[in-house]
């Protein structure tokens, strides 16, 4: 029996009625209720919602109407509104907003009959690449506990690779899918930005934020991505284009089945390969690089000169944004307000003192900072500049090329409490990831290989716009020809394969 | 006080007039309870996005090219951050360095200085924000977000107005132009139409003075008072060896005063920055050239028309195109008259504007409509009643008496141009008054009026003004 968690391999096991969606959810919310308590990778669990979800997809299915997802338990980063669950954002600011409205991929995936079971923890409002900064305290890695899962999508992370949740979402502003999913050992992809509509997801930095799903393999990527994607005139950026069907991409048979990326050009920046990258990470990368090529791929050297700006591109552009989107938690019409306060600038003050965490605060000082006046232009302004030549990198590289590879992460999973301090070597930890956000191109990481110590190491993959199909196929032919996505985290009850 | 000069520019926020607002799709009809015109996106909820309003750039569209302004082709909206409650984002949403209408000039009639031209600086969109309602909540404030996300159109001139009058006039034109092309319906007392004014002072010949804005002038009576308060309190503040210092004023109506709200170095840091939820605003060629193509004869084209094919005076052409419906009126009157423009100009200008005035309604519901008009100064032309006559036929007419024709034949109005009729009166009237005849014979031309209005009087002002007058002259050999 391969891939029976998966949700390709659940929902072969639906169809031919050996297993129902309402065992497959209280299945779920069992596993859920055995780890959170270690993990603490979900926020909120939505037991009876699920259920009746659940029910109503059984019911679906008899009638052979069920949606293309019906019954496959997920969860939602809580940084995505579901309409009469909480939404947290991870912070005390929203610990008890209750969203009135779905986002446009929440409603994607409810429309595909996918069951929601709960709201998975997060850096607060997304912004962190571990997992730690959570109102509702640190997620941990199901590969180690004394570890972080990554971040900002920590939980989401978390509840895949121990198998909670068969698929999750998650947003990416700067690596925020790709960096936990390395950190994890399991697929997390980030599409082209405006092909998931923003709306419903709540802002960190608008002009980077990219929701994206969370899953064992790159063909479950294809199925949730296939419910996530779309036009949606409430999002000013979602682009108006034909949709795919990214599931049926992969289901052609290569020409060459021994060679099925024959052709495919792989780009390999310098930049990528170069120093401060962990011994066990590049050696697992350097092995999928070499498994590409038995399967048909040729790698090519390129250099992508100015992305060794992107971290600092990245850290003001995203806190400028940040800056002004979190200025509607004000205490005025949500979310928390002080209980005692003595003038309206002393409720704004204590409000969003009490409600914000450190690191939020930090960034809404550092975008406020690069935003003022006789500051802009040289923070601000020439970040927007740089930007511009980091894409313009991407774009003559991908001239060259057809993918783009590298490691996600240059360390793996990292102990909790290890970088929190220090919030500058906490930002190194994107230095591969951003690139991405800003230049708006679709990335994905891939489970890779382990390091000695049997942590799981990231492969990422990037594409030119709207390339999505293109990158889940070649994840999809070099895991048909391996197996690291696989491998279960030990300690978990669980078995491989 | 010496040889001052007056330097006046308007900022000029018009309400636009679209159903919805200019990023949701709420309602903006005025005075709904509160919060009920209020959105998920107008109140800021997390994750909800702006989209924008199509038919607002439409109207931005159709000023700039009223004013003959650059249509941007390319215009950015960006972000204005800062706290308040009744802003629910913690930002507006407005253009600041790259707004959609650009340059661009208005004509106005100065009160000193006749026709002049006031140059525009730029026409930017943006949205409005809530209200806060300090009254009817003890120790607590109200925050009514209906009009919040409200479309508007701040219009900036240059420093061009030399005059409080010179203010009001332009504010004038300007709010004539914005109804003329239906992009705001310039009701001032629901704040559709208000001006903030910047004011400064200098010598003849002399650099700009420092500058102080008055927020928030929502009447034409406000806008006057409250810059000649300021020009006085600035030459005052100068001639008293003091300076003026650049802030932020507020006028207050029943004191006539304006006072200080925050000074320049209090001033906000706005931060403003491209928003990222908002592509760069588009407009292409095809785009504008379909907004010329709806937009109506302006003012000043009208005005240049009217003075040419009804040979109108300046002024009469001016005064007739204020506004859409007084000129459609003119027009109407003038083709049912068929007689001389002039006369229903004058009609318009004088009898009709006065009493539109006395019972403070709009032209297009007057009681008189332009067939009517037209109907009366028919009886005028053919010498049915005096002009004098037909001015009380007029307020007859405006109570809903009737028509002209019904009015004059109950009333017995008909004028009196019968010869042998005038000259009775005429007789009786030199037979009766042989001391006035004396008087004037003694060389007193006074005294001949006076006999005129006796003949008429006795006619109860119905003969011919005209006859009388002849035939008296004859009669009296002179």
């Amino acid at each position: 029996m391969s891939s029976e968690s998966t949700i390709a391999g659940l929902l072969r096991r639906l169809d031919a009625g050996e297993v129902s969606a309402v065992e497959l959810t209280r299945a779920a919310l069992d596993r859920i209720a055995q780890a959170n308590g270690t993990l603490n990778a979900f926020v909120s669990v939505d037991e009876t919602g699920a259920l009746a979800q659940a029910q109503a997809a059984d019911a679906a299915r008899a009638k052979g109407e069920a949606g293309a997802l019906a019954g496959i338990p997920i969860a939602h980063k809580d940084v995505l509104m579901t309409a009469g669950l909480k939404t947290t954002c991870g912070s005390r600011m929203l610990a008890n907003f209750v969203a009135p409205y779905d986002a446009f991929v929440v409603e994607g995936l409810k429309r595909a009959g996918a069951v929601l079971v709960g709201k998975t923890n997060m850096d607060e409002f997304a912004m962190g690449s571990s997992s730690e900064s959570s109102h509702f305290g640190p997620v941990r890695n199901p590969w180690d506990p004394e570890r972080v899962p990554g971040g900002s999508s920590g939980g989401s992370a978390a509840a895949v690779a121990a198998r909670l949740v068969a698929g999750a979402t998650g947003t990416d502003t700067g690596g925020s899918i790709r960096q936990p999913a390395a950190l994890t050992g399991i697929c997390g992809l980030k599409p082209t930005y405006g092909l998931c509509s923003r709306y419903g997801l709540v802002a960190f930095a608008s002009s980077l934020d990219t929701p994206g799903p969370f899953a064992q393999t790159a063909e479950d990527c294809a199925l949730l991505l296939d419910a996530m994607a779309g036009h949606d005139p409430r999002d000013s950026t979602s682009i108006n284009r034909p949709k795919e069907d990214y599931r049926r991409g992969l289901a052609a048979p290569p020409t060459d089945p021994a060679r099925p990326l024959a052709g495919l050009r792989i780009g390999l920046p310098e930049q990528y390969f170069g120093d401060g990258i962990d011994g066990d990470v590049a050696a697992a990368v350097d092995g999928a690089l070499e498994a590409l090529r038995r399967l048909g791929a040729t790698t090519v050297p390129l250099s992508l000169p100015a992305v060794r700006l992107s971290i600092p591109v990245y850290y003001v552009i995203a806190p400028a944004e940040a800056s002004s989107n979190l200025s509607r938690f004000d205490g005025v019409r949500y979310g928390h307000r002080a209980a005692v306060y003595d003038d309206l600038r002393d409720m704004y003050r204590k409000s969003r003192a009490e409600g914000f965490g450190a690191e939020v605060k930090r960034r809404i000082l550092v975008g406020t900072y690069v935003l003022s006046h006789g500051y802009y232009d040289a923070y601000y302004l020439k970040a927007q500049q740089v930007r511009r030549l980091i894409a313009d990198d991407f774009r003559r590289a991908l001239g060259a090329c057809d993918v783009i590879a590298g490691p996600t992460s240059p360390t793996p999973a990292f102990r909790l409490g290890d970088k929190s301090d220090d919030p500058v070597q906490m930002y190194l930890n994107d230095i591969f990831t951003v690139a991405a956000n800003l230049t708006g191109l679709p990335a994905m990481s891939i489970p890779c290989g382990f390091t000695r110590g049997g942590l799981p190491v990231g492969l990422q993959l990037h594409a030119g716009h709207f390339g999505e199909a293109r990158l889940l196929e070649v994840a999809h032919r070099y895991q048909q020809a391996t197996d690291w996505h696989r491998r279960v985290p030990p300690g978990l009850g669980l078995r491989d394969g | 006080m010496g040889d001052w000069e007056v330097v006046i520019g308007l900022e000029t926020h018009a309400q636009l007039s679209t159903a919805s607002k200019i990023f949701s799709g709420a309602s903006t009809a005025f005075g709904a309870a509160p919060n009920t015109q209020a959105s998920a996106i107008d109140i800021a909820l997390p994750g909800v996005l702006p989209v924008l309003n199509r038919g607002a750039v439409e109207r931005a569209i159709r000023f700039g090219l009223a004013v003959g302004a650059t249509i941007a082709p390319r215009s950015v909206f960006a972000r204005k951050n800062y706290f308040y409650p009744d802003l629910p984002k913690g930002y507006q949403i407005s253009q600041f360095e790259i707004p959609v209408v650009q340059g661009g000039e208005i004509l106005i009639v100065s009160p000193t200085r006749g026709e002049i031209v006031v140059r525009l600086t730029r026409a930017h969109l943006e949205e409005d924000a809530g209200k806060s309602l300090h009254e009817d909540f003890h120790g607590m404030t109200g925050i009514d977000l209906n009009r919040a996300g409200t479309p508007l159109l701040e219009i900036v001139s240059e420093p061009d107005l030399r005059s409080a009058a010179e203010a009001v006039a332009y504010a004038k034109t300007l709010h004539g132009l914005v109804r003329w092309i239906g992009i705001c319906d310039g009701n001032m007392q629901e704040g559709s139409f208000r001006c903030d004014a910047n004011v400064s002072v200098r010598r003849p010949g002399a650099p700009l003075g420092t500058r102080c804005e008055i927020k928030n002038l929502n009447s034409f009576r406000f806008l006057e008072r409250a810059i000649e308060f300021e020009v006085r309190r600035q030459i005052e503040l100068i001639e008293d060896g003091g300076t003026v210092r650049q802030e932020t004023r507020l006028y207050d109506p029943d004191r006539h005063q304006t006072r200080a709200m925050r000074s320049k170095e209090d001033a906000q840091d706005y931060r403003y920055f491209p928003d990222p939820d908002l592509p760069p605003l588009v407009i292409d060629r095809a785009w504008m050239d379909r907004v010329a193509a709806e937009l109506p004869e302006l003012p000043a084209a009208m005005k240049a028309r009217f003075e040419t094919q009804y040979a109108l005076p300046a002024y009469d052409a001016t005064m007739l195109t204020q506004s859409r419906e007084m000129a459609g009126y003119f027009e109407d009157a003038v083709s049912s008259f068929g007689g001389e423009a002039k006369i229903v100009a004058n009609w318009m200008l004088g009898e009709v504007s006065a009493a539109l005035n006395r019972a403070e309604v709009d032209i297009g519901a007057a009681p008189v409509g332009p067939a009517e008009l037209a109907g009366l100064l028919k009886r005028v032309a053919d010498g049915t009643v005096s002009t004098k006559i037909a001015k009380d036929v007029f307020d007859a007419m405006w109570t809903g008496e009737g028509d002209a024709d019904a009015i004059i034949d109950k009333r017995g109005l008909r004028q009196i141009s019968d010869r042998d009729e005038i000259e009775k009166l005429v007789d009786d009237v030199l037979a009766a008054n042989a001391a006035i005849v004396a008087e004037f014979r003694a060389g007193k031309e006074k005294a001949f009026n006076s006999l005129v209005g006796k003949a008429m009087a006795a006619s109860k002002g119905k003969a011919n003004p005209g006859q009388v007058n002849a035939l008296l002259r004859q009669k009296l050999g002179r």
